[in-house]
């Protein structure tokens, strides 16, 4: 028996000095991933440093919103309306943790290309999340 | 520096509730410190360091101090790494002894999870600043999903499957049975494993452990103290500690800051895996023993799932006896904490007081490992090798 993706309740994201960036750019759409200048690589969660070369040369690049699932966990107990917690690897290459909404989460597989859509957090904030490519189409 | 023999675990009392609801967490820390220092033969002023983490009131070492007025202190540590703080702990407490720094350390844990309502589907709340809060918690990591996804990814890559992983469970269930204090003592199989409700997939709810109210304690001792005292000498040769987190965004969640400690416990004790008679492996779920017993060299990475099925990990039965007391996925899990409780069982098999029916013979060299925080995300991994003078 399938199990179709609900929209649940998502926690407001609780900022910290240098984190607004990333959630104006939600808001419109987008998803930034910061880049370094000195080594040229991108990183996430977002930092003042880079953290491979711990250079501050680090600015918002744009992410082109695609990807691919590296693992997930459909949590079915406990939580409410069953939900699946994924990590997905970034074509630019970080890896990030993410849902996967709007399919059937049993049908959800490892390696799987997803891309992005947003869902909306209880104070409005939106929050990237993932999709397969072909879902329901 | 190596503290190879330098220190010996001396004392070790495992709280006996597994539901304390009207007991304080200091009450708690309190009566498995007496019981430890009791179990040494030592006395109360014999302590001159202490060390506790997160889960001491105040998540300080003062609070506790002053609670146990221990008067005579001149070496502390309050770290705090979770689950395995208490492995660290004892290192540490080892380097301090070799260091001359101090002479008897009392190590405490405590905690009422289960008197609290406690679930391993809960977000835990884990204070203000932490950078990586506003890219998480809106997904709802707990510990279930978190640990799932390392076993989703874990049986993607190397084909480990479910049955493979109930094992561990089922060998847990088999020396569970011979512990009156534990919570579960129903021996248990892997059909029952896979019978039970699916929590966060591939995790059943037999595959992860039980919430338990409780405690441990540990006294760490100088090596002219212990041969003092009349009980079995329990040396300290091998320690190692680290932590393994997202890497800048390079996630790799098939393995465990274990892979670097348990390498640098090994060779400071100058043994290998096959030579452990007894290994404690931190069992929050199922599939964080699997990953441990891979990264410590019982059997290579991806082969984690052939190497616990048919009962190998089943005291008189398979060839690496773990977790003889049950472990978390039976018997408790204090504070979800279970470091403690993997060294006091270790110290148990060495000093040859397990359960008969689970006791290895002549246990000689015991290896404890342990885990905090949360593989699929970031955490903290420590390795005692233990061995009996």
């Amino acid at each position: 028996m399938p199990t179709p993706y609900q929209d649940r309740k998502i926690s407001d994201p609780l900022l910290n000095p240098g984190d607004a960036a990333y959630f104006e750019a939600t808001a419109e759409g987008r998803l930034l991933l910061k880049k370094c200048h000195d080594c040229g690589q991108f990183h996430h969660y977002p930092r003042s440093l880079c953290p491979f070369c711990w250079s501050d040369k680090v600015d918002w690049t744009a992410s082109a919103g695609t990807g691919a699932i590296y693992s997930f966990s459909v949590t079915r107990r406990g939580a409410g309306t069953p939900f699946c917690i994924a990590y997905v690897t970034l074509d630019e290459g970080p890896t990030m943790m993410t849902h996967i909404v709007d399919a059937d989460l049993d049908a959800v597989r490892i390696g799987e290309r997803v891309k992005l859509v947003f869902k909306a957090s209880e104070n409005g904030t939106a929050i990237p999340m993932f999709t397969p490519v072909d879902a329901g189409a | 520096m190596s503290i190879r023999g330098q220190a010996c675990i001396v004392g070790a009392y495992e709280h006996p509730l597994r539901k304390a609801p009207d007991h304080s967490v200091a009450q708690l820390h309190a009566e498995v410190a007496k019981g430890a220092i009791e179990d040494a033969g030592l006395s109360h002023d014999d302590i001159d360091a202490f060390y506790c983490a997160g889960d001491a009131p105040g998540a300080n070492a003062w609070s506790m101090a002053n609670y146990l007025n221990l008067r005579k202190l001149r070496h502390l540590d309050s770290t705090d790494m979770g689950g395995c703080s208490y492995l660290i702990h004892v290192a540490h407490a080892a380097e301090a002894i070799a260091a001359g720094k101090c002479n008897v350390a009392l190590i405490t844990l405590a905690g009422r999870p289960n008197s609290e309502g406690s679930s391993g589907t809960q977000v835990r709340v884990r204070g203000a600043n932490l950078p990586d809060a506003p890219y998480e918690l809106p997904y709802s990591p707990v510990p279930l999903n978190l640990y799932a996804m390392c076993a989703m990814r874990h049986m993607h890559e190397f084909g480990t499957t479910s049955e493979q992983l109930a094992w561990i469970k089922v060998a847990a269930s088999h020396h569970a049975q011979h512990n009156p204090h534990a919570m579960l003592r129903d021996v248990v199989t892997v059909e029952d494993v896979l019978a039970s409700p699916m929590i966060s997939d591939p995790l059943h709810r037999l595959d992860a452990c039980v919430v338990s109210d409780g405690g441990g304690a540990l006294i760490v001792a100088r090596p002219e103290i212990a041969r003092s005292l009349r009980r079995p000498v329990v040396r300290v040769t091998g320690t190692g500690e680290s932590v393994q987190h997202h890497m800048g965004g390079q996630v790799d969640i098939t393995y465990t800051a274990s892979a670097w400690t348990g390498a640098r416990a090994f060779e400071e004790a100058g043994v290998t895996p096959a030579d452990i008679d007894y290994a404690s492996i931190y069992d929050s779920f199922t599939i964080t023993v699997l990953l441990q017993l891979e990264d410590l060299g019982f059997c290579r990475k991806g082969e984690g799932g052939r190497f616990v099925s048919d009962g190998n990990l089943i005291s008189g039965v398979g060839k690496l006896p773990f977790n003889t007391d049950g472990g978390g996925l039976c018997n408790n899990h204090p504070a979800n904490r279970g470091g403690m409780t993997k060294v006091i069982e270790a110290v148990r098999q060495l000093r040859g007081e397990a359960h008969p029916r689970v006791q290895v013979p002549d246990c000689r060299l015991a290896l404890a490992n342990a885990i905090g925080g949360a593989i699929g995300h970031r955490h903290g991994a420590a390795t005692l090798i233990m061995e009996r003078e």
